[in-house]
């Protein structure tokens, strides 16, 4: 287990648990829960912002954010 | 006897909601602001049968009912207060069949206020291409609710929902998550509390002060015993609804709604794959931004050449239909000149927005915002400024307005002050009529010389506008963290209709808000030019007679200096003179001056000031760009020459030369604080960068 800033471009993952007091209600919302599938599609230069998908929902957050989820990579299939 | 029900559309961002209303209502709509604050409120009407005619409300997308924007509090604010006038007897959630799940979150939310609520799936013509299968009587049974698939793209679906709509009694407004299940102790004393009051009411009324600390608030019994908790437990709270309504929607979802990714094609992928790639990602975008600007440049001149002849031609046709006099000069030098500079510039206008709609369309503006955040953001700026400050190229009003949705204050301050510099529409007539006096219609390797100037002009003040963000950003403190969460929603081809309402009404808000100063201060210069105080101005005839009585000139020349002599001493004569020794360094006289200062009013001006000026001074049928070549200085060389011309251009792309941008700023930032540091800096800017370009050209 691992901040997502830390995952593989390319990576599925699961998302474990999430510091809640960090994380903007409008990113729950929008699907980021644990237990959800998480992937990181694209990196902006510098790795920031994230593209992500998160369940069915595509969208991009800052690296200062995605250091307070955490996530469980899934072996590829 | 015909019936009236109001309507509210209710939507996340990107589902298309806009397009469900522009299929109900078409040119039957109308865009204002919502009282005291800046939200865009856009209505329309819709006939849903013969007898029952609907309001409908375009509600601001939100994500959910717990707003973090203004845009967003305007939604939950509407919805709890049962006495406004636009409360909706019928709320209409639309979502993106490829979202359901995410969209169904704030559709419970309404669902949960007791308002009847009509589901629309939209865009259920991508089911079958991305393999998605929904049930949707078992759907429209778990949700308890009417559900309609609309295409707005192929146009289906949406008589279906105005069926639906007349009937809207017939819909069950029982909540869908009873609040007790987040959390049992809470709740239950708030119950207590406040009995026979809807509990999920009570606790929206308590939560948007943890949000939005500014919010109005309505006449809902005293909360503060439960405002006590601190603001990080109601923010678990909140964050516990959230899961508590998934768990609900995941179940119900589970039982009628499949996606089979398998056929699902993958456009996303290909397209995001170039467009935001490191490096040719920003080649493209900025490809996008060249073409653009060249494309205003090259096609808007067909049409504008014949704008400025047509009104030439109607102004001199006018003449010799009417009787000399006061009134035919008001209506030919005043009111038709002052229309002309407002109609020639419509071309450029809707070009513009043409282009901006088709990338906000396409989804290609969230993938710009993900390119230029992390570049923007060491400026103070947001990966969301770029819309404003892309928007701010056609006018800084609505880009001022659209810094709405940036949450973080002070990237949104920033953004707001900085906007100005970007170059707007009405900065444009200015710099072409510049651009084609002093630089050559030449091309070096098939560029055209003044498209390039043009673009100089734009990178300068994006350039501009970024040094100031950074000099702000240093000096302005932040009270609270950003927060950056953006959808990046599925590529779309953008929609006819969408496209063309956009055109339409940004061109005829220009026309008529603009329009309208731009009018009015024509007419007054046409006044102030027109009539002078004391002897030299009554009497100018006879006093430029007898000075040339002895020379040998012919009356046509004699002419031109009495209408010259009397201009020198009308009122605004006296008013341009009067500011001419502050504004000699940067080259211009003060026929120049007179056009500065009515220019204020907006930019654009500056050209319908100088085409009256100049048209009461010497013959009307000459085109205001021919006259203007033609102007020369006491030393017998043309005024407008090259270091003047640059000068100008410069002043303009810096000054906050716009009353109305300073009313709008007031307005945001909710004092005149920011606008007087916004005017009082861009000019000290816009006046240093002109003098010291003339003083180096001249």
């Amino acid at each position: 287990m691992f901040p997502l800033d830390q995952l593989a471009l390319g990576q599925k993952a699961i998302i474990e648990s999430i510091e809640t007091d960090f994380l903007p209600l409008k990113l729950i919302e929008m699907g980021c829960l644990p237990g959800n599938e998480i992937s990181l599609l694209y990196l902006a230069p510098f790795r920031d912002p994230l593209y992500l998908k998160i369940d069915e929902a595509h969208l991009a957050i800052r690296k200062e954010v995605a250091r307070y989820i955490m996530v469980k990579p899934l072996m590829d299939d | 006897m015909i019936k009236n029900i109001n309507v509210a559309l209710i939507g996340n961002p990107n589902t298309g909601k806009t397009s469900v209303f522009n299929a109900l209502t078409g040119l039957n709509q109308k865009v204002g602001n919502y009282p005291g604050i800046t939200v865009e409120k856009k209505h329309g009407s819709c006939r849903l049968d013969r007898v029952t005619k609907a309001r409908i409300l375009d509600l601001p997308g939100t994500y959910s009912l717990n707003a973090s924007s203004m845009d967003e509090s305007v939604v939950v604010e509407l919805l709890l207060n049962k006495n406004d006038l636009d409360f909706p007897d019928v709320a209409v959630v639309v979502t993106d069949v490829e979202n359901l799940k995410r969209n169904l979150l704030l559709f419970t939310q309404i669902k949960d206020l007791e308002i009847p609520t009509v589901l629309v799936i939209n865009m259920s013509d991508q089911m079958q291409r991305k393999g998605i299968k929904i049930d949707r009587e078992k759907l429209e049974e778990k949700l308890n609710t009417r559900i309609v698939l609309v295409s707005t793209r192929k146009n289906s679906g949406v008589e279906e929902l105005k069926q639906i709509l007349v009937d809207y009694r017939s819909i069950s407004t029982t909540p869908i998550l009873d609040p007790i299940s987040i959390d049992q102790n809470y709740f239950e004393g708030l119950s207590k509390a406040f009995p026979n009051q809807s509990l999920y009411k009570l606790w929206l009324v308590i939560t948007q002060d943890v949000n939005f600390a500014k919010l109005e608030r309505h006449k809902v019994p005293d909360t503060a015993q439960f405002k006590t908790q601190s603001k990080s437990y109601l923010k678990k709270l909140q964050q516990r609804e959230t899961i508590k309504r998934y768990q609900t929607i995941n179940q119900i979802l589970k039982e009628t709604y499949q996606v089979n990714r398998n056929e699902a094609t993958d456009l996303r992928s290909k397209l995001d794959n170039l467009l935001i790639h490191k490096f040719w990602g920003y080649i493209i975008f900025f490809m996008i931004l060249l073409s653009i600007f060249q494309a205003i440049f090259d096609w808007s001149s067909v049409p504008m050449d014949f704008i400025d002849t047509s009104f030439a031609q109607l102004s001199e046709w006018t003449k010799t239909q009417m009787p000399a006099g006061i009134l035919t000069d008001l209506l030919t030098e005043g009111v038709i000149s002052g229309l002309g500079g407002i109609v020639i510039f419509i071309p450029q206008i809707a070009f513009l927005f043409l282009f901006i709609s088709i990338l906000e369309e396409t989804g290609y503006m969230s993938r710009v915002v993900f390119l230029m955040d992390r570049s923007l953001r060491k400026f103070g700026l947001s990966g969301k400024s770029v819309v404003p400050l892309i928007s701010g190229t056609a006018c800084a009003i609505p880009a001022v307005m659209a810094t709405r949705n940036i949450e973080n204050w002070k990237e949104r301050l920033i953004t707001i002050l900085v906007v100005p510099f970007t170059t707007c529409s009405a900065r444009l007539p200015v710099y072409m009529i510049l651009i084609s006096l002093v630089v050559p219609n030449e091309r070096l390797l098939g560029i055209n010389y003044q498209g390039l100037t043009l673009m100089g002009l734009y990178l300068i003040g994006f350039l501009m506008a970024i040094l100031s963000s950074s000099i702000l950003n240093a000096f302005l403190k932040s009270p609270n963290k950003s927060y950056f969460v953006v959808e990046m929603p599925n590529y779309k081809l953008p929609l006819l209709k969408n496209v063309s309402l956009t055109v339409w009404e940004k061109t005829r808000s220009f026309v008529v808000e603009a329009g309208k100063i731009i009018l009015a201060i024509s007419i007054l210069l046409w006044f102030m030019a027109s009539f002078g105080p004391g002897n030299n101005f009554s009497n100018a005839e006879e006093i430029v007679s007898q000075k040339y009585a002895s020379q040998s000139i012919n009356e046509m020349e004699l002419e031109n200096k009495i209408a010259s002599f009397r201009l020198e001493n009308s009122y605004i004569g006296i008013l341009g003179k009067s500011i001419e020794p502050l504004i000699r360094p940067l080259g211009y006289d003060w026929k120049i001056g007179i056009a500065l200062i009515s220019s204020f009013a907006a930019r654009e001006v500056f050209v319908a000031t100088l085409a009256t000026i100049y048209s009461v001074e010497s013959d009307a049928e000459e085109t205001i760009k021919s006259r203007m070549a033609g102007e020369i200085r006491s030393d017998g060389s043309k005024l407008f020459n090259l270091a003047t011309g640059i000068s100008l251009m410069l002043f303009y792309a810096f000054a906050m030369q716009c009353m109305s941008t300073l009313a709008i700023v007031k307005k945001e930032t909710n004092s005149w604080k920011w606008p007087m540091v916004q005017l009082f800096s861009m000019t000290v800017i816009a006046y240093l960068s002109a003098f010291i370009a003339y003083q180096i050209l001249k």
